[in-house]
C-alpha cells in the first residue's frame, strides 16, 4: 500500500510538472503569436499548414499523382514560395465546412485557401481577415435535365440537398422567402454525401456555388444529365482567409495574393520572369525586389514575388491551368479578367 | 532541543509511512491536477479568445438564425432566433428518441427471448442478428439504410403503395394519423394509459388465480374490454387522414416520415436491439436452472414457464444495464447528422457556423445530452427499484 501510495505520489508530480512544460511552451508560443505573429510560427516550423477542402475539381483536389492541385492550392504554393523561398513547404489539411473556422481559430491551420465566402458576420463576428478575392463566383442550382424544373419557382414542395455552414445554406433560405416558395432543404455535412444524395434522387436541386457545381457535376456518372440554372442566387466573392488581428501574417497573405494579380498585370509569367531581371521599369524592379525593400518591410525576403511567380506563375497561368483552357472546364474568365479587361481583379500598387 | 529535533524527523518518518497520511495525500494531489488542468483549460481559452477580439456569452442566441430547417415538430420560420431553431432540433432529437427507446425495447427483447427458442429458424435469426448487427459501426450502418435500403426505394411518380394506407419512396414513408397534433398527442396518450392499466389488470389476474386456482375470468373480460375501448376511441374517437397518391407522383395527406428521420431510426433501433436482446439473454440465462425445472415440473407450459417464472427474476439482472444502452441509444441521434437529419447536434453546427461560437454552442450541446440522459436514469432508476427483491 505504501509503495502503491508513493508510487501514485509520484506519477502525481511527475503529472504536475509535465502539465506545467505545457503551460510554459503554449504561453511561449502565444507570446510569440501576440507579442510578434503567426508569420513567426510558420517560419519556425519551416512549413506552411493550409486549410482546403480537398474535393473540389479545379480548386482543390488530389490529383491521380496522389498530390493536390487546383487554384485555391496555387494559392497556399504561393505563400509558401514567397515565405521559404519553395512552393512545395506546404501541408495540406482537408477540412469540411463546419470545421474550418474553428481549425484555423484553433491555429490547427496557418490559413484556409478554401472557397470561402467573404461576408461581414465571418470578417466580424467569426473573427476572419480575408485576403482579396481570388474567385469571383454566384450561387447556383443544378437541376436534372429531364426534371422539368427551369425557374427557382418549380421548386414548390420539392427538395433541395445542401452542405451544412456555407453561406449557400442561407442564401437559399433568403431566396426561397423572397419568392415566397415552400421547399424542403437536406442538409448534409459532408459534400460527398449531399452530391450522392442528390445523384440518387433524394433532392430535385443540389444548391451551391456555380465553379463547385460545374466542378463537381463533372465527377457525377452521368454529367450529361445534370444542367445548372440560368439563375445566381448571390454574390460568392471567394479567397484565402486568415485569423483576426494579426496583421502581420494577414499582410503576408493579402500582398501574394494581389502580387499575383500584379504580374499577370506586368505580363510577368514563369516562363518570362527571367527576361523581366534587370528592368529598366522601376515598379517592376521594385516588384520582383531588386529595388526598394517592399518584401524586408513585410518581414519577408525581398524577392519574394521573383520566387512567387517563379514557381507558381501568375494569376492567369493558375486560371488557365485549373479552370480555364488548360483544364476539362473551359471556363471563361467572366469576372475574374483583370480590370483592364473588364474584370474585377484589380491589385493596389506595389510600392 | 535536540530531543524536540529528533523527534520531529521521526514524526516525519512515521508519517510517509502512515497509510491514513498516503490516502488523504493522494487525494489532494489528485485534485490538484484536476484544478489545475482545468484552470489551464479555461485560461487558455479565455487568453485565445480576447486574442480573437470575442467575448464569451450567449447573447446570440436571440439573433435571427435565417436558415430553414427540413423538417420540424414545432412551428418554426428561418426569421425565428436561434435559441428556436436549436429547440427545433432538440425536439426532432426527442422524438427520434423517444420512438427509438419503444422500438428498440421491442425487437430487443423479442430477439432476446427468441435465443432461447427450441424453434430453429427463430434461433438462427435471432443468433445471426445479434452477430451481423452488433459488429459492424453504427455510422455505417446509417449510411446503409440511408443510401442502399431507403435510397433504393422508387421516385416519388413509381412510389408504392402498401394495403391502400400507406406509401413508400425515396423521399420517405407516408402513414395515416391524426387530422391534428392535439388529437395525435391525445391517442398516445390515452394509448399510454391503456397499456398501464391493461398490466395492472394482468398481475391482479395472476395474483387471483394464484391465491384462489379460480380461473381469474372476470379480469379477462375487463382485459377485453378495455381492448375495445381502446381500439372504438382510436377508430372512431380520433379524426384520421390518410395519405393518397398524387396524380403524377407524390403523396398528400397523412403524416410523413421524412427517409432522414426513418433511415435513422431504423439503423439506431437494430444497433441498440442487437446489445439488448444480448443483455435479456444474459438477464434470462442468470436465472438459475432450478426456476425453469420447477416451473416445468408444476406443469406450466413454456411459455407461461418464460413469462410467470423466469422473465420476471431476469428483469433485475435486465434493468441496470438496459439504462446505458438507452443512454447509448440517445447520444448515438447525434450521427444521424451524417444522414442530413436536422436533429440537435446538426442544427447546433449550423448555428455555430454562422454565429462563429463553437465554445457556447458546445456548452448548450453538453447541457443538453446530459439533462436527457439524467432524465432516462431517472426513469430508470425509478423502474430498477420495482423489480428489485423486496426484503422483508
Amino acid at each position: 500500500m505504501r509503495k502503491s501510495g508513493l508510487l501514485a505520489a509520484g506519477l502525481g508530480l511527475t503529472m504536475v510538472a509535465c502539465g506545467g512544460d505545457i503551460d510554459t511552451a503554449t504561453n511561449g508560443g502565444e507570446a510569440g503569436s501576440s507579442g510578434g505573429s503567426r508569420m513567426n510560427v510558420v517560419e519556425q516550423r519551416g512549413q506552411l499548414i493550409c486549410g482546403v477542402d480537398g474535393g473540389i475539381p479545379g480548386f482543390s483536389f488530389l490529383d491521380d499523382t496522389g498530390s493536390y492541385s487546383g487554384l485555391d492550392v496555387d494559392v497556399c504554393r504561393a505563400v509558401a514560395a514567397a515565405v521559404f523561398g519553395d512552393a512545395d513547404a506546404v501541408e495540406y489539411r482537408r477540412l469540411d465546412s463546419t470545421e474550418r473556422f474553428t481549425a484555423l481559430a484553433g491555429g490547427e491551420v496557418d490559413m484556409l485557401s478554401r472557397n470561402t465566402t467573404w461576408t461581414i458576420s465571418r470578417d466580424t463576428s467569426v473573427g476572419l481577415e480575408f485576403a482579396p478575392t481570388t474567385f469571383y463566383d454566384g450561387q447556383g442550382m443544378m437541376v436534372r435535365t429531364d426534371s422539368g424544373i427551369t425557374t427557382l419557382e418549380d421548386f414548390e414542395g420539392k427538395a433541395v440537398c445542401v452542405e451544412t455552414g456555407t453561406t449557400t445554406e442561407l442564401n437559399l433560405t433568403d431566396q426561397m422567402r423572397q419568392l415566397n416558395v415552400d421547399f424542403e432543404p437536406v442538409v448534409f455535412q459532408d459534400a460527398d454525401a449531399a452530391y450522392a444524395a442528390y445523384d440518387e434522387g433524394r433532392c430535385e436541386g443540389m444548391t451551391s456555388d456555380k465553379s463547385q457545381l460545374i466542378a463537381r457535376q463533372s465527377t457525377l456518372p452521368d454529367p450529361n444529365a445534370h444542367m445548372l440554372l440560368e439563375v445566381t442566387m448571390s454574390k460568392e466573392p471567394l479567397g484565402p482567409a486568415t485569423l483576426n488581428n494579426d496583421s502581420t501574417w494577414f499582410d503576408v497573405v493579402k500582398w501574394v495574393t494581389f502580387g499575383l494579380m500584379q504580374a499577370e498585370e506586368f505580363g510577368i509569367t514563369s516562363e518570362n520572369i527571367d527576361s523581366f531581371k534587370g528592368s529598366e521599369d522601376p515598379n517592376i524592379a521594385r516588384f520582383l525586389g531588386e529595388e526598394g525593400t517592399l518584401g524586408s518591410d513585410m518581414g519577408l525576403p525581398n524577392d519574394f514575388m521573383y520566387q512567387v511567380i517563379s514557381q507558381v506563375g501568375n494569376y492567369a497561368e493558375i486560371f488557365d491551368r485549373n479552370l480555364g483552357s488548360g483544364s476539362q472546364f473551359n471556363l471563361e474568365r467572366g469576372q475574374n479578367a483583370l480590370w483592364t479587361d473588364g474584370g474585377l481583379l484589380y491589385s493596389p500598387p506595389f510600392r | 532541543m535536540a530531543q524536540d529535533s529528533g523527534n520531529r524527523s521521526f514524526d516525519l518518518k512515521a508519517m510517509l509511512r502512515d497509510e491514513r497520511f498516503w490516502k488523504i495525500a493522494f487525494q489532494v494531489i489528485t485534485l490538484a491536477i484536476v484544478v489545475a488542468l482545468a484552470s489551464f483549460f479555461i485560461g487558455n481559452l479565455t487568453r485565445n479568445m480576447a486574442r480573437q477580439g470575442r467575448i464569451f456569452g450567449f447573447s446570440f442566441l436571440l439573433n435571427q438564425a435565417g436558415f430553414s430547417i427540413g423538417e420540424s415538430l414545432i412551428q418554426y420560420r428561418p426569421n425565428d432566433p436561434y435559441w428556436k431553431a436549436l429547440t427545433v432540433g432538440l425536439s426532432n432529437t426527442i422524438s427520434l428518441v423517444a420512438a427509438g427507446i419503444v422500438l428498440t425495447t421491442l425487437l430487443g427483447v423479442t430477439a432476446g427471448v427468441a435465443s432461447f427458442s427450441k424453434n430453429w429458424l427463430l434461433f438462427k435469426l435471432s443468433r445471426s442478428y445479434v452477430g451481423l448487427v452488433r459488429n459492424i459501426p453504427l455510422l455505417l450502418q446509417l449510411f446503409f439504410w440511408y443510401f442502399a435500403i431507403y435510397g433504393m426505394l422508387p421516385n416519388p411518380a413509381n412510389q408504392i403503395e402498401l394495403l391502400g394506407i400507406a406509401f413508400l419512396n425515396n423521399r420517405g414513408v407516408y402513414i395515416p394519423w391524426a387530422s391534428s397534433a392535439g388529437l395525435a398527442l391525445f391517442a398516445i396518450a390515452a394509448t399510454i394509459v391503456a397499456a398501464i392499466a391493461a398490466v395492472y389488470l394482468w398481475q391482479w389476474r395472476i395474483k387471483v388465480r394464484v391465491e384462489t386456482g379460480t380461473g381469474g375470468q372476470r379480469q379477462l373480460v375487463a382485459l377485453g374490454l378495455l381492448g375495445v375501448m381502446w381500439i372504438g376511441l382510436l377508430t372512431l374517437g380520433i379524426d384520421w387522414t390518410m395519405p393518397t397518391g398524387i396524380e403524377g407522383g407524390g403523396v398528400s395527406g397523412g403524416l410523413r416520415l421524412s427517409r432522414e428521420y426513418v433511415a435513422a431510426l431504423s439503423a439506431l433501433v437494430f444497433y441498440t436491439a442487437a446489445f439488448v436482446a444480448e443483455i435479456v439473454r444474459a438477464g434470462i440465462q442468470s436465472v438459475s436452472k432450478g426456476q425453469w425445472e420447477a416451473a416445468h415440473a408444476l406443469g406450466l407450459k413454456a411459455s407461461a414457464v418464460m413469462q410467470l417464472v423466469v422473465f420476471p427474476q431476469a428483469l433485475r439482472v435486465i434493468i441496470p444495464p438496459m439504462n446505458s444502452e438507452y443512454m447509448n441509444l440517445t447520444k448515438n441521434t447525434s450521427l444521424a447528422f451524417a444522414i442530413a437529419f436536422p436533429e440537435m447536434y446538426s442544427v447546433a453546427t449550423t448555428t455555430y457556423n454562422q454565429t462563429g461560437r463553437p465554445v457556447e454552442v458546445f456548452l448548450v450541446l453538453i447541457a443538453t445530452y446530459l439533462v436527457i440522459c439524467l432524465l432516462i436514469t431517472l426513469v430508470m432508476n425509478q423502474l430498477n427499484r420495482t423489480v428489485q427483491f423486496k426484503e422483508r
